[in-house]
C-alpha cells in the first residue's frame, strides 16, 4: 500500500498533501485546544504587527523630517521649529552618558560576577550582593534618579557638578551625576549575563588550568574572563541600550539643558561636569505634549534613538553569532 | 640486571628505592636513564585515605603504592572504587573539591608534597581529564599557556616556540596542526583536542603525568592513537593512568591496582593481576563478574 502512496505522491501539487494532513488532525482536536492554539497565533501575529508598526512609524516619520543638518547642528531655543537647530547636542549627550555609566558599570558588573561565581565566600554576602542587584535591576529608574540627586546636591559631591555662586547649595546635575547613576541601570545585565557564562563554563576547564600549577587569578585573567568576553559584550550592548533609553535620569539628573554646558572652566572635565541633554529628553521635551513642541524633530530624534539601540540589538545578535562553533565543551 | 617484580597485595611490603631521595641531586643523563630502566621510585602513596564531608565511608581507605619512572601505572575498579578520588589527591586537586580530607602521606621524589607550592607540585605532577578541556585559545597559545611563567614580563611567542613545538611533537600532534597553530583549539577534532591537553600537561616538562579516564571521551581510533602515545613517552616520565576499560589497562598498564570501595584489593604486574588475581574480587571483576 505505501508503495502505491509513494507512487502517487509527487503527482499531487506540492504541499497540499501536507496541508490536509494537517487540517486532518486539527479537526481531532479539542475545541478548548483549538481556541487555545488559535489565541497563540492570534497574540503572535499581533505582537508582531505592533512591532511593525511602531519601526514603520517611526520610519516613515523619521526620515521624513531627519535630513543631515539637523543631525549636525546644534540645538537653539526658539518656539519657531524652523529656528530651532539640529540635534547634534543630544546626540553627543547621548553617547556620552553611555560612555561613562558603561565605564563604571563593566568592572562592577564583571568584578561581582567573579566574585559571586570563583569565590562566593561568605556565601551571606554572596547573597545578600545578589539580592541587591536584583533590586536595583527592578527598581523604576525615577525611584534611582531621585536617589541620585539627592545623593549628588550633598556638599561633599560639589565637584561632580557646580555649586551656585555665593556659597548656595550644589546643583547635582552633570553629567558625571547622571552617568553614574544610568551605571546601576546597566549593571545588572552585565552582571546576569557575566555570571551566567560563567557558571557555564565546566569546572573541569578550570581544574585544567590549575592542574598546570596555575593560580585562581592567572586562571580568571586568562582562561575565564577570554572565555566569558562575548558575554561580557552582549550584556554591555544590553546595559548600553537600557541607558541610551532611559529619561527618567536624564530629566533628573542631566538638567536637561538644550546644549551641552560647562560646568567649569576646567577643559574636558567641565564638559563632564556640566549639564546637557539626551535623544530621550530632547523627544520628552520636544513631543506634541512638552514645552519645545517641535514634534517633527522630536520624531527624527526618536528615529535617531531608534537605530542606535536596534542597532545595539543586531550587535549583540552578531557577537553571539559569531561565537557558535567555539564554545566549550559542556 | 634483573628487578624484582613488586608483586604486592593489600599489604605491601616497601619496594626498595634505587636511588636514596636525600641524596638526590642533578643525575648525569646516563645514570639518570639507567637508573629510569630500574624503575626508580618517582611518586610514593603511604597510607593515604580521603573522607568526603558526609560520606559514610572513606573514598580513599589507606592506600599505599608506588608509581615508578618509566612505567604506567593503571588504576582500575568500579565506578566509586576512588580511583579518580585517589588520581586527584596526587597533585592536591582534591583539595579543590569542599570537604575533602586527607590523611596519610604522598611522597614525590622523597619529598612530601604537601609541602610543596601548589604551582610548583602540578608543574611537577600534570594532568590530563577525560573530556578533553582544551581553553578556548589558539592551539599555540593553550600549550604557551602552560609554560608562561606568572611574571611581569611575559616572554614573547618567538621565546616560546620551541617548546611549544616539542610538546606538540611528544604529544604526536604537531604534524596535524603545525600549518596553523593560530587556530582555536575548539575547532579541533576530540582526539586531537586530547592529545592537545596531553601536550599542554607535557609542555611544564612534568615528573608524573596523571590520566584520569583519557580516553573515555573519544572513538576507538582516536583510542588507539592515545594508547600508543602512551607507550611512547612511557620512558621519560611516570605515568598513572585510571580507566574503567580493562582492555586498556591491560594494554598501557606496566602494573595495575585494583580497587574496590576505597581499598586496594590487588597490586601486581598487568600481566599478572589480569591473569592469575590473587584476589576473589580481582577475579570477579577483570573476568566481568561485577563492574
Amino acid at each position: 500500500m505505501s508503495t502505491v502512496d509513494a507512487r502517487s505522491g509527487p503527482t499531487r501539487p506540492p504541499g497540499r498533501g501536507r496541508r490536509e494532513r494537517l487540517l486532518g488532525e486539527l479537526r481531532l482536536w479539542r475545541p478548548l485546544d483549538l481556541l487555545g492554539l488559535a489565541a497563540a497565533w492570534f497574540v503572535g501575529l499581533l505582537l508582531c504587527a505592533i512591532a511593525a508598526a511602531l519601526v514603520l512609524y517611526m520610519g516613515y516619520r523619521g526620515v521624513q523630517y531627519l535630513s543631515l543638518d539637523l543631525l549636525i547642528s546644534r540645538p537653539e531655543p526658539s518656539p519657531d521649529q524652523s529656528q530651532s537647530g539640529g540635534i547634534l547636542d543630544p546626540i553627543l549627550g547621548t553617547l556620552l552618558i553611555i560612555a561613562i555609566g558603561t565605564v563604571i558599570a563593566v568592572p562592577i558588573a564583571v568584578g561581582a560576577a567573579l566574585w559571586i561565581v570563583e569565590y562566593g565566600r561568605p556565601r551571606w554576602l554572596a547573597r545578600v550582593v545578589e539580592s541587591a542587584i536584583e533590586v536595583i535591576a527592578g527598581a523604576p529608574s525615577i525611584a534611582i534618579a531621585i536617589f541620585g540627586l539627592a545623593f549628588f546636591q550633598m556638599d561633599f559631591m560639589a565637584w561632580a557638578s557646580f555649586a551656585a555662586d555665593g556659597g548656595g547649595g550644589v546643583f547635582g546635575r552633570s553629567f558625571i551625576a547622571a552617568g553614574s547613576v544610568m551605571s546601576l541601570i546597566a549593571l545588572p545585565s552585565i552582571f546576569a549575563a557575566t555570571r551566567e557564562a560563567l557558571q557555564s563554563v565546566p569546572g573541569h576547564v578550570r581544574e585544567a588550568s590549575y592542574a598546570l600549577g596555575k593560580t585562581r587569578w592567572a586562571t580568571i585573567r586568562r582562561v575565564l574572563l577570554p572565555t566569558v568576553r562575548p558575554d561580557i559584550a552582549t550584556g554591555t550592548a544590553l546595559g548600553m541600550g537600557r541607558i541610551a533609553g532611559d529619561t527618567a535620569i536624564i530629566v533628573l539628573l542631566l538638567g536637561a539643558t538644550l546644549q551641552l554646558q560647562s560646568g567649569s572652566d576646567v577643559p574636558g572635565l567641565g564638559v563632564l561636569q556640566g549639564t546637557g541633554s539626551t535623544l530621550t529628553s530632547y523627544v520628552y521635551n520636544n513631543s506634541p505634549s512638552g514645552e519645545g513642541n517641535a514634534p517633527e524633530k522630536a520624531y527624527a530624534a526618536a528615529f535617531v534613538l531608534m537605530v542606535l539601540i536596534v542597532g545595539l540589538n543586531l550587535l549583540v545578535a552578531w557577537i553571539g553569532r559569531r561565537r557558535a562553533g567555539s564554545e566549550l565543551p559542556r | 640486571m634483573e628487578y624484582p617484580p613488586p608483586v604486592r597485595r593489600i599489604e605491601p611490603e616497601r619496594a626498595p628505592n634505587v636511588v636514596d631521595p636525600a641524596t638526590r641531586g642533578p643525575i648525569p643523563e646516563p645514570i639518570r636513564r639507567a637508573v629510569s630502566e630500574l624503575g626508580r621510585e618517582r611518586l610514593r602513596i603511604d597510607e593515604v585515605s580521603i573522607h568526603y564531608e558526609g560520606g559514610a565511608r572513606p573514598a580513599v581507605n589507606a592506600v599505599t603504592l608506588p608509581v615508578r619512572q618509566g612505567e604506567v601505572l593503571a588504576l582500575i575498579g568500579p565506578s566509586g572504587c576512588g580511583k579518580t578520588t585517589l588520581l586527584r589527591s596526587l597533585n592536591r586537586l582534591v583539595e579543590l573539591t569542599p570537604g575533602a580530607r586527607r590523611e596519610g602521606r604522598i611522597l614525590l621524589d622523597g619529598e612530601s608534597v604537601d609541602e610543596l607550592e601548589t604551582t610548583r607540585l602540578r608543574r611537577r605532577v600534570s594532568m590530563v581529564f577525560q573530556q578533553p578541556n582544551p581553553f578556548p585559545m589558539s592551539i599555540f597559545d593553550n600549550v604557551a599557556y602552560a609554560i608562561r611563567e606568572q611574571a611581569l614580563r611575559r616572554p614573547g611567542k618567538a621565546a616560546l616556540a620551541p617548546r611549544v613545538e616539542s610538546a606538540l611533537r611528544r604529544a604526536g600532534l604537531w604534524d596535524e596542526v603545525a600549518d596553523d597553530l593560530d587556530r582555536p583549539a575548539l575547532r579541533l577534532s576530540g582526539g586531537q583536542q586530547q592529545r592537545l591537553c596531553i601536550a599542554r600537561a607535557l609542555a611544564v616538562e612534568p615528573d608524573v603525568l596523571l590520566m584520569d579516564e583519557p580516553c573515555s571521551a573519544l572513538d576507538p581510533i582516536s583510542t588507539q592513537v592515545i594508547e600508543d602515545l602512551i607507550h611512547e613517552l612511557r620512558d621519560g616520565l611516570a605515568i598513572v593512568i585510571v580507566t574503567h576499560n580493562l582492555a586498556q589497562a591491560r594494554r598501557v598498564g606496566d602494573h595495575v591496582a585494583f580497587m574496590y570501595l576505597g581499598d586496594l584489593v590487588e597490586y601486581g604486574p598487568a600481566a599478572e593481576v589480569f591473569d592469575r588475581p590473587r584476589a576473589d574480587r580481582t577475579r570477579e571483576y577483570v573476568q566481568g563478574a561485577f563492574g
